[in-house]
């Protein structure tokens, strides 16, 4: 039995009239997250998790009709029972579990399976069909502990400090730029933001997520930045003449991309930390052996290395369609970047 | 191997020149100087060969990681990079924080000995050194092993980092790290002493170099000012003429000693004490032949009477830099050139050194003509250098320019593309252009420069939509998007199917404006030759 069958609208699951994560604009949605490819604008309503309905209202137009749903809750849709458990991508992050008739599906939206003191950790959730991410599904994409990782990034801001540089960290305004701004040091000096980070944090310390203070850095000329500052801004704020304005500086881009040497050349950064809000390839296979799911659904990345692994290893699995065309890898980031960016 | 391997990402992780060179003068100043002369080597370009055949290293590389096949060359085409592949993919040692020994010990006890082993020893040998090396070691041993060390320092900052630690002035240190030389301790202390009497009586002197004149000639001032000579297609060589002996030596710094006997044999005509630049070039009557004649000779090892014959060499000397045993580099051009002149007008007739004429112009405009005709002499353009200028070490904005012709184009269109490596691994890059025959496009050039990162990422974008077939990691794609190639050389092949090759294609503009029908043909292209 099929609870869910791809359109050209997105994932539609039939016995509950909704979609999930719909790519066009339709009656009833169930959103995992707030990513800009994870949500389309104009459906009739939303459902999500309340610890995400502030963040999905501050990307919709105002008056959009959000029902919250505490993570573990159900509701009735149609003949089908609805719950949200917490996938640990962003803040208010879901996973989204079907049943109906004793047959459990999931579909994660985005996850990763490391903590994230900015979001509810990522809870495996039993299913007999699991439809799942797969942005880095390959092996070379293994992360190190976030806390490695933030020491590297915080070690580099002092030391720009030290040598009278302004420190430009790059990361998506939503989910990423609060996830670092709660690792970085304030000892080491004053945490500016971008516009769009400032937004999207202040909607994270409206939802109790404790966050180290931190100041708008407007958008006038401001050559007077202290010089030990860090300013936490979009990618696409990168050679942008706001990103400029800040005088001497030193760049750096905090994405699971930047594993790769070629991928942090070709930004031509300062520095690439790798650093991911997306399961890496242990975390991926982990999370698919956890559902305990016999079928899987690969989409969003990598979906013929995953699927093929999966099937050499005696699951049913198969590739399925991403709303960006194409097999561009990053076109779901770059499209939280291009969103981050617009005002 | 720590500290090396710390030195190799603090150099690739930054673009900030100074920075680069503090990490350099933080490794010279504590690294011992055996481990410090091999930091030389590998960062003065020289490297091993490739020590390990890469389908071996790939097995032995798939096995360590427990991964099949082809999940290790879906991530190669991720990458882009095989030394990095196999450092991402494999598990991290047991203990990554631990000291892995001086480089010393890594290079020449176990890097240099796999030469020697056996297939299955050198299996056993990298298991051992993947065991032991955390990921940043891991990655910089793999490019030692594949021969593909490469570093983002230029020798000049190497050099300038060198005589930071050391005092010794830049010179002596660029004047040290020419030719031949031993990466052991010893060369170290003598690269770094502060006496700068040097034995080695062999060494050429660096290369001045030229920048490529961007803006229109006359901006350089009176013309008075300015010597013109022919920018010849050739290999630029010093002529070291000391202590009774004569070596070669080429810009990339090889010994070409044996490989030009006829010149060298002049040079033994020469008084002691003397070095020339000038370019050695293919010969015949008065005339030098095309390119591809040296590259006749250059391929061989010995070299018959027939080859040395039908390819004869000379040495076109434009530059003295040393002189009855004095270093002359300091001196004007004018001066130099008028010593050069009664050097080589001294020779016997006949002999394998001439002189490279200056190309004589009264205004600005008859260098304009000059340069259109370059190509009837089988030069590339023209040289500019300033009569009273020094000969500089390394590049030197101002003083000596090189004014090409301006290049064949032809509008191709993009017919394959296959993924970059490097800085552009996991986009496609890489592309192949067709031009028109008979109705059908036939494979033209292959060329990966010219494009910004923003017309790339276009193109990109279009292949992945745009593939209408796969060979392996190539992609046919849709004839669409047609380019304005630029080349410098033409000539026919037989191993093109175009029966064409040309010399340094390039993108020189994508033509949006075109569509594919709008492109060249063979036969346009053919009235080239
Ligand atoms: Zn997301
Ligand atoms: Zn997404």
């Amino acid at each position: 039995m099929s609870l869910l069958r791809l359109t050209d609208r997105g994932l539609y699951c039939e016995a509950g009239d909704f979609h999930v994560d719909a790519w066009a604009a339709v009656p009833r949605v169930v959103v995992t997250h707030a990513h800009g490819d994870h949500v389309a604008w104009g459906c009739g309503a939303y459902l999500t998790s309340s610890a995400g309905a502030a963040v999905l209202a501050a990307r919709l137009p105002a008056g959009a009709a959000i029902t919250p749903l505490a993570y573990g809750e159900s509701v009735t849709m149609g003949s089908v029972r609805v719950s949200l458990h917490p996938a640990g991508h962003i803040l208010g992050s879901a996973q989204v579990r079907l049943e109906l008739h004793g047959e459990v599906w999931v579909v994660s939206g985005d996850y990763k399976t490391e903590p994230d003191p900015t979001c509810t950790p990522f809870e495996p959730v039993r299913c007999r069909t699991f439809i799942t991410e797969s942005t880095f599904g390959l092996p070379i994409y293994r992360w190190r502990p976030e806390h490695e990782v933030m020491a590297d990034i915080n070690r580099w801001w002092r030391n720009n400090a030290e040598a009278g540089r302004v420190s430009l960290l790059y990361g998506y305004a939503l989910g990423k730029a609060q996830r670092l701004i709660a690792g970085l040091d304030p000892g080491i000096g004053p945490i500016l933001t971008h516009g769009a980070v400032e937004r999207m944090t202040g909607v994270y310390r409206s939802q109790g997520v404790p966050l180290p203070p931190t100041t708008y850095a407007g958008a006038g000329a401001r050559r007077d930045t202290p010089r030990g500052a860090i300013v936490v801004a979009p990618p696409a704020a990168d050679a942008s003449p706001w990103s400029r304005r800040f005088g001497p500086s030193s760049n750096a881009f905090a994405s699971g991309w930047m594993r790769v040497r070629g991928a942090r050349r070709r930004r031509s950064l300062d520095r690439g930390f790798a650093l991911s809000d997306h399961a890496d390839w242990p975390g991926l296979l982990a999370a698919i052996e956890a559902t305990g799911a016999e079928s899987v659904w690969v989409t969003h990345g990598y979906t013929t290395v995953l699927t093929r692994w999966l099937s050499e290893h005696g699951l049913e699995a198969r590739a399925v369609a991403t709303r960006f065309e194409g097999e561009r890898e990053d076109a779901a980031d770059a499209a939280d970047t291009a969103e981050a960016a617009a005002p | 191997m720590k500290a090396f391997a710390r030195l190799y990402a603090d150099l690739d992780e930054t673009t900030a020149t100074s920075e680069k060179v503090a990490a350099l003068v933080r490794y010279f100043g504590d690294a011992p100087a055996a481990d410090a002369a091999w930091a030389v080597h590998f960062l003065s370009g020289r490297r091993p060969k490739r020590l390990i055949r890469s389908g071996d290293l790939r097995a032995w590389a798939t096995e360590a990681a427990a991964i099949p096949e082809w999940l290790f060359d879906e991530s190669y085409h991720a990458v882009g990079d095989l030394a990095e592949t196999i450092a991402l993919l494999l598990p991290e040692p047991a203990d990554p924080a631990g000291d892995s020994g001086p480089l010393r010990v890594w290079v020449e006890e176990r890097l240099l000995r796999l030469r020697d082993l056996d297939p299955p020893a050198q299996r056993t040998a990298l298991l051992a050194a993947w065991s032991e090396l955390g990921g940043r070691e891991r990655y910089v041993w793999n490019k030692l092993i594949t021969g593909a060390f490469r570093v983002g320092a230029s020798q000049r900052l190497v050099v300038r980092a060198l005589a930071e630690v050391s005092g010794v002035p830049d010179e002596v240190i660029a004047h040290r790290l020419m030719g031949a030389w031993e990466p052991d301790a010893d060369f170290f202390r003598r690269l770094v002493a502060t006496d700068t009497e040097d034995a080695d009586r062999s060494r050429p002197y660096p290369f001045a170099l030229a920048y490529p004149l961007e803006l229109e000639a006359d901006a350089l001032g009176p013309v008075e000012e300015w010597q013109a000579e022919w920018k010849w297609d050739g290999i630029r060589a010093q002529l070291v003429r000391r202590a009774g002996s004569v070596w070669l030596w080429s810009r990339g710094e090889d010994l070409l000693t044996g490989r030009f006997p006829e010149v060298e044999l002049t040079g033994g005509v020469l008084p002691d004490g003397t070095v020339l630049d000038g370019e050695l070039l293919p010969w015949l009557d008065g005339a030098p032949l095309p390119f591809a004649q040296l590259q006749r000779r250059i391929g061989r090892k010995t070299l018959s009477r027939k080859i040395l014959a039908e390819v004869p060499v000379v040495l076109l000397a434009y530059d003295l830099l040393e002189d009855a045993g004095a270093d002359v580099r300091g001196q004007p051009l004018v001066q130099r050139r008028a010593r050069l002149e009664a050097l080589v007008g001294a020779l016997p007739g006949g002999a394998a050194i001439r002189m490279s004429p200056i190309v004589a112009a009264l205004d600005w405009a008859a260098l304009v003509d000059a340069r259109q005709a370059a190509r009837d002499q089988n030069a590339e353009g023209l040289m500019l250098k300033r009569r009273n200028s020094v000969y500089g070490v390394g590049r030197r904005r101002g003083d000596w320019w090189k004014w090409k012709v301006d290049p064949y184009s032809v509008d191709a269109v993009l017919i394959y593309a296959q993924l970059g490596s490097g800085r552009r691994a996991g986009l496609f890059t890489d592309y192949t252009f067709g031009i028109w025959d008979d109705g059908k496009l036939v494979p033209f050039a292959k060329a990966y420069s010219g494009l910004t990162d923003a017309e790339i990422a276009k193109v990109d974008a279009f292949v992945r939509q745009n593939t209408v077939e796969r060979f392996g990691p190539v992609r046919v794609v849709k004839p669409e998007l047609v380019f304005e190639l630029a080349f410098e050389g033409i000539q026919r092949s037989s191993r093109h199917r175009s029966g064409i090759a040309v010399r340094f294609p390039r993108m020189a503009r994508w033509r949006t404006d075109k569509r594919a029908a709008d492109a060249d043909s063979l036969d346009t292209v053919r009235a080239l030759l």
